[in-house]
C-alpha cells in the first residue's frame, strides 16, 4: 500500500508538470496582455516597453522556468486586470464556487439516490419511467439553456427569484464570503445550483439505477432473499453498499465535469467565482490568471483522483494488483 | 441514509416553496410604497449593470471608455460636452482666448475635493502633467505644453502650436487633488501619483475627485458602490444618492437583470432585446446613432489588386450598406459612407452609400479583372456589434464580383495583433474618434504609416495620398472652424473618391432603465452617461 501511495503520488506529480507546461505554452495564444491594458492610442514602442517590464519578451523556457521557480514558492504570478497576486484572486472567488458546488452536489445526492435505487427496485412502475424519461431529457439540455429558461421563468416572469449574482454575503472566519448564511443570498443560490446540477443529476440516476439492478441480480442478493432477510436490509445494507463503489469512482471523476460546467453557470448567471473568472482571464488576455486558473483546477483534478484512487486501494485491494503492472 | 436524504429533500423544496412566496409579497409591497415615497423620504438609490466596471480608481491610467464613464461620476472635467456638440462649463467656469496657442480658463471657486481639500488651478497643473506622464494618454496631449496657474483660479493651457482641438482635449482634464495624490504610499513606498497598469497603486486603489459621487465600496469585478458627495458644488443636478454598480458581461443576463427588476439601468442593450424592452411596460429605451464607424482595410501592399483604385471602388459599390444595417444589424445602425457621423465637422453631406452592383462588374471589367481573384480577410467576433455576421454578409456580397474571400473571425484577444501584422488582405476595423473630431480617423487609419511620427498606426490599408496627409496636418493648426470644416470635409471627399477603405455604419447606442427616469437627458453620443444629473421621480 506504501508503495502504490508513493507512485501515486509521483504521479501526481508529473501530471501537475505536465498540466503546468501545457497551460503555459498555450497562453501567448489568448493574446497579448499588453493590448486590453493599454487604450487604443498607445504606440507599439511603448507597447513592447510594458511587455518588457512584465517579463513577457523573455524566452519561452526562461519564463516557464521562472513560473516554476516561483510556483514552489507558492507564488503564481500577478493578475494584470486585478492588480493583485493570482493566488488572492483565486482564494476571494473560491468560496462562490464551493459553495455553489457544494449545494449542486447536495441536490444531486439528495434526489438521484432516492430516484436511482427507487427506480432500480421498481423499475416497472409508472414513477420509475417518469424519471427515467426526465432523466433523458435533463441530460440532453445544455447547462446554459438550462440557465436561460429558469432566469426567464422564474425571475423574469414570476419575478420570485433573483436573476443574477449573489445577494447579500457575510464574511466568515474572516476571509470566507458565504451566501449559505442570509436568506437573499440562498435565494441566490437556487437557481445556479440547479443549472449546475441539471446535466449530473440525471446521470447519476440513470448510473445508480443500473448498478443497483446489477447488484440485485447477483447471487449474494439472491442469497439474502432465501435467507428470509428483510427487504429493506437486502436494498440498503446488502445492494446498496455494493453500488456505491462504482458510484465514488465516477463521481470523483465527474466532479472535475462539474468544475467545466461551473464556467458556464457561473457565466449565464454573473456568478461571481472561480469558472466566470476564468472566462473573463481569458476575454481580457490576463494570462498569468488563466495559466493559474488551470493548474489550481488541474490540481484539485489530481488531488481528487489520487484521493479517491487510494481510498478504491483501500476499500478494494486488488486494485493495487492492477496498479503494479 | 434514506430518511435522512429524504428530510434534506423536503427541506430543501419547502425552503424554494417558501423562497417563492415570500418573494411575491414583496413586490407587491414594492409597488405599494412607491407613492407614499415621497412622504418620507427614502435613499434613493440607483441600481446599474454594465459590461463592465472601472478598471481603476486611477482616471489617468487606462483611455477607454469605461474609464471616461466612472470619470464622469468621480471626476468631473473643466469643460464636458453638450448633447449638440457644444460645451458645457463643469470646474471651468468660463474660458477665452489669450493668443492663438494659450487659452485661459477662469475655474469655479469654492469647488471641495472628496478628500475636503480646495480645488485650485495648481490641481490642474498637477493633472495636466500627470496625463502627459500617462502612457494612454501622452499621445492625446502632445500638442500641449506645461500649463500655467496664473492665479488661484486661473490657468492657461498652452499648445506648442495654434491648437483647433483645445476645447476637445479640456473634456479630458479631470483634475485630481493634488495635496491628495503628492507623498509616498507607506504600503508599497512609492510616490502616490504613480502610475501603474497591472499591480498595486495608490491612485488604483484610492480616489479624491471633485466629481458628484464618491467611490464607498469597491469589489473590482463585482460592485463599486457610488455615494453622493454631499459637498458636491452642483446643486443643480439630479437626485440619486447612491449608485451600485454591477458589471454583467453576458448580454442575456443583463437584460434579463432588468426585465426582472433587479438592477434599474442597463448599457448596453444587445441589439436582439431592443424590441423587448421597448414593448415591456415600465421600461424605457433609448437609442442614439453612435459615432463608432466600421470599416473594413484594403490592403494595398499586400494585394497589388487593391492599389487598383477602381478595383476598391467597385468593392464599394458592391457593398450593400443599407441592406447589412436593415437585416444583420435589425435597423440599429447608420449606414455609412465616411467617417465623420453627422454633427462632426468634417461630416460631409454630399457623401451616400453607393451601393450598385452593375456599376460595381463594370468597374471589375474596366480594372482588368472580369472574373474577379481570391484573397484573405480576418475580423474580430467580439469587439464589435454582430462583427461576424456583417464580415460574412461582406464576403457574400464580394462573391457577386467574382472577389473570394476567405474570411477568419477571432476573438478580440487575439486579433490585435493579427491586425498589427497584417495577416491578411481585408481587415475589420472600428474607430471612434477620441477628440470627437474627424481629423483623428484621418490621422490613425489613412495618413500614410509612419513609425516614428505615428501617424497611420492602424492603417492596415497601406492607403497612402499626400493630399490627405497634407491637409489633415494643416487642419489641426487651423483655428477658424468654417475653414477648417471645409478641409475636413475635402479629405473625407478624396477618401470616398479613392474608395481608401470599405465604409460599413455607424452603430447605434443604447441605453435601457426604468421608466421614472430622465435617462434620456444624461445620454450623449460619447456614451458618458451624466450619472450626476439622473433624477429618479
Amino acid at each position: 500500500m506504501f508503495a502504490f501511495t508513493i507512485k501515486r503520488i509521483a504521479q501526481a506529480i508529473l501530471v501537475m508538470l505536465i498540466i503546468s507546461f501545457i497551460g503555459f505554452s498555450i497562453k501567448n495564444a489568448f493574446g497579448d496582455p499588453v493590448r486590453e491594458l493599454v487604450g487604443e492610442r498607445v504606440t507599439p514602442e511603448e507597447r513592447a516597453k510594458i511587455r518588457d517590464q512584465l517579463g513577457l519578451n523573455d524566452p519561452f523556457m526562461v519564463q516557464y522556468g521562472r513560473f516554476l521557480k516561483n510556483a514552489t514558492h507558492g507564488d503564481l504570478g500577478r493578475s494584470f486586470f486585478f492588480k493583485k497576486p493570482v493566488t488572492e484572486v483565486i482564494i476571494s472567488k473560491a468560496p462562490a464556487t464551493i459553495e455553489l458546488v457544494f449545494c449542486a452536489a447536495l441536490i444531486i445526492i439528495t434526489l438521484s439516490v432516492p430516484l436511482g435505487i427507487y427506480s432500480a427496485i421498481h423499475p416497472k412502475r409508472l414513477f420509475s419511467r417518469i424519471v427515467m424519461g426526465g432523466s433523458i431529457v435533463g441530460v440532453s439540455i445544455p447547462v446554459f439553456l438550462t440557465a436561460i429558461l429558469l432566469i426567464y421563468i422564474f425571475s423574469v416572469e414570476l419575478h420570485w427569484l433573483p436573476s443574477f449574482g449573489r445577494g447579500e454575503t457575510v464574511k466568515v472566519f474572516g476571509w470566507w464570503d458565504s451566501g449559505l448564511l442570509t436568506k437573499d443570498g440562498l435565494l441566490h443560490l437556487i437557481m445556479p445550483s440547479i443549472a449546475l446540477s441539471s446535466i449530473m443529476l440525471p446521470l447519476f440516476i440513470r448510473l445508480i439505477r443500473s448498478e443497483m439492478m446489477e447488484v440485485l441480480e447477483s447471487e449474494y442478493v439472491k442469497y439474502a432473499w432465501a435467507k428470509g432477510i428483510k427487504p429493506r436490509r437486502v436494498w440498503w445494507v446488502h445492494a446498496f453498499k455494493n453500488t456505491l463503489l462504482p458510484v465514488i469512482t465516477v463521481g470523483g471523476v465527474q466532479l472535475g465535469i462539474m468544475v467545466a460546467f461551473t464556467i458556464l453557470t457561473e457565466t449565464v448567471f454573473q456568478w461571481q467565482g472561480m469558472g466566470s473568472m476564468f472566462i473573463e482571464s481569458v476575454e481580457r488576455a490576463d494570462t498569468a490568471l488563466m495559466v493559474s486558473y488551470i493548474v489550481v483546477v488541474g490540481f484539485i483534478f489530481v488531488v481528487v483522483n489520487t484521493i479517491v484512487d487510494l481510498i478504491y486501494g483501500l476499500v478494494n485491494p486488488t486494485v493495487r494488483v492492477a496498479g503494479r503492472k | 441514509m434514506s430518511r435522512l436524504s429524504l428530510l434534506v429533500l423536503t427541506l430543501m423544496v419547502s425552503a424554494m416553496l417558501l423562497a417563492g412566496c415570500g418573494e411575491a409579497p414583496k413586490e407587491e409591497k414594492a409597488e405599494k410604497a412607491a407613492p407614499a415615497e415621497t412622504a418620507a423620504p427614502e435613499k434613493v438609490v440607483l441600481k446599474l449593470a454594465m459590461d463592465a466596471d472601472p478598471v481603476s480608481l486611477d482616471p489617468q491610467v487606462q483611455l477607454s471608455g469605461g474609464m471616461l464613464q466612472y470619470a464622469h461620476m468621480v471626476f468631473d472635467p473643466l469643460v464636458r460636452w453638450t448633447k449638440d456638440g457644444g460645451f458645457e462649463p463643469r470646474l471651468a467656469e468660463r474660458w477665452e482666448s489669450i493668443s492663438p496657442t494659450v487659452t485661459r480658463f477662469y475655474l469655479r471657486q469654492g469647488v471641495k475635493f472628496h478628500s475636503g481639500n480646495e480645488f485650485t488651478a495648481e490641481d490642474v497643473v498637477f493633472s495636466i502633467a500627470r496625463l502627459k506622464k500617462s502612457e494612454d494618454f501622452k499621445g492625446l496631449f502632445t500638442a500641449f505644453g506645461d500649463a500655467v496657474a496664473t492665479d488661484k483660479y486661473v490657468v492657461d493651457l498652452v499648445t506648442h502650436e495654434p491648437y483647433g482641438l483645445v476645447m476637445a482635449m479640456a473634456t479630458y482634464i479631470f483634475p485630481m487633488d493634488k495635496a491628495f495624490y503628492t507623498g509616498t504610499d507607506p504600503k508599497n513606498d512609492k510616490p502616490k501619483d504613480l502610475i501603474l497598469k497591472t499591480d498595486y497603486s495608490f491612485a488604483n486603489y484610492n480616489e479624491s475627485g471633485t466629481g458628484p459621487f464618491v467611490v464607498t465600496e469597491r469589489e473590482q469585478g463585482v460592485k463599486v458602490t457610488f455615494t453622493r458627495f454631499a459637498d458636491y458644488w452642483d446643486k443643480a443636478t439630479g437626485n440619486v444618492e447612491e449608485i451600485i454598480l454591477t458589471p454583467i458581461s453576458e448580454a442575456p443576463t443583463r437584460v434579463a437583470a432588468l426585465l426582472s427588476g433587479d438592477v434599474d439601468f442597463i448599457m448596453p442593450v444587445p441589439p436582439n432585446d431592443l424590441e423587448r424592452i421597448n414593448t415591456t411596460e415600465g421600461l424605457k429605451l433609448v437609442t442614439m446613432s453612435g459615432s463608432r464607424i466600421i470599416t473594413f482595410q484594403l490592403n494595398q501592399k499586400r494585394r497589388p489588386e487593391f492599389a487598383n483604385a477602381k478595383v476598391r471602388q467597385a468593392m464599394a459599390y458592391a457593398y450593400d450598406n443599407n441592406g447589412v444595417v436593415a437585416k444583420v444589424m435589425k435597423g440599429f445602425a447608420t449606414a455609412a459612407a465616411q467617417n465623420s457621423p453627422k454633427g462632426y465637422q468634417g461630416n460631409n453631406p454630399a457623401l451616400t452609400p453607393r451601393f450598385d452592383l452593375e456599376k460595381a462588374k463594370a468597374l471589375m471589367v474596366e480594372a482588368g479583372y472580369p472574373d474577379g481573384f481570391e484573397c484573405t480577410m480576418i475580423a474580430p467576433n467580439n469587439r464589435y456589434v454582430n462583427d461576424e455576421k456583417i464580415s460574412q454578409a461582406f464576403v457574400a456580397m464580394m462573391s457577386k464580383i467574382g472577389i473570394k474571400v476567405s474570411l477568419k473571425t477571432m476573438p478580440k484577444a487575439q486579433y490585435w495583433d493579427q491586425f498589427d501584422a497584417q495577416a491578411a488582405d481585408i481587415q475589420m476595423i472600428g474607430w471612434h474618434s477620441d477628440t470627437e473630431d474627424s481629423a483623428n480617423f484621418f490621422e490613425y487609419l489613412y495618413m500614410c504609416p509612419n513609425k516614428e511620427t505615428g501617424k497611420g498606426q492602424y492603417n492596415s490599408g497601406n492607403y497612402c495620398n499626400e493630399k490627405v496627409d497634407e491637409i489633415t496636418m494643416a487642419s489641426n493648426t487651423e483655428t477658424d472652424v468654417e475653414k477648417r470644416k471645409a478641409m475636413l470635409q475635402e479629405v473625407e471627399q478624396i477618401l470616398f473618391d479613392d474608395a481608401a477603405f470599405i465604409p460599413l455604419h455607424w452603430q447605434n447606442l443604447s441605453w435601457a432603465s426604468k421608466k421614472d427616469m430622465n435617462t434620456e437627458d444624461i445620454v450623449n453620443v460619447m456614451n458618458f452617461p451624466y450619472f450626476g444629473n439622473l433624477v429618479i421621480k
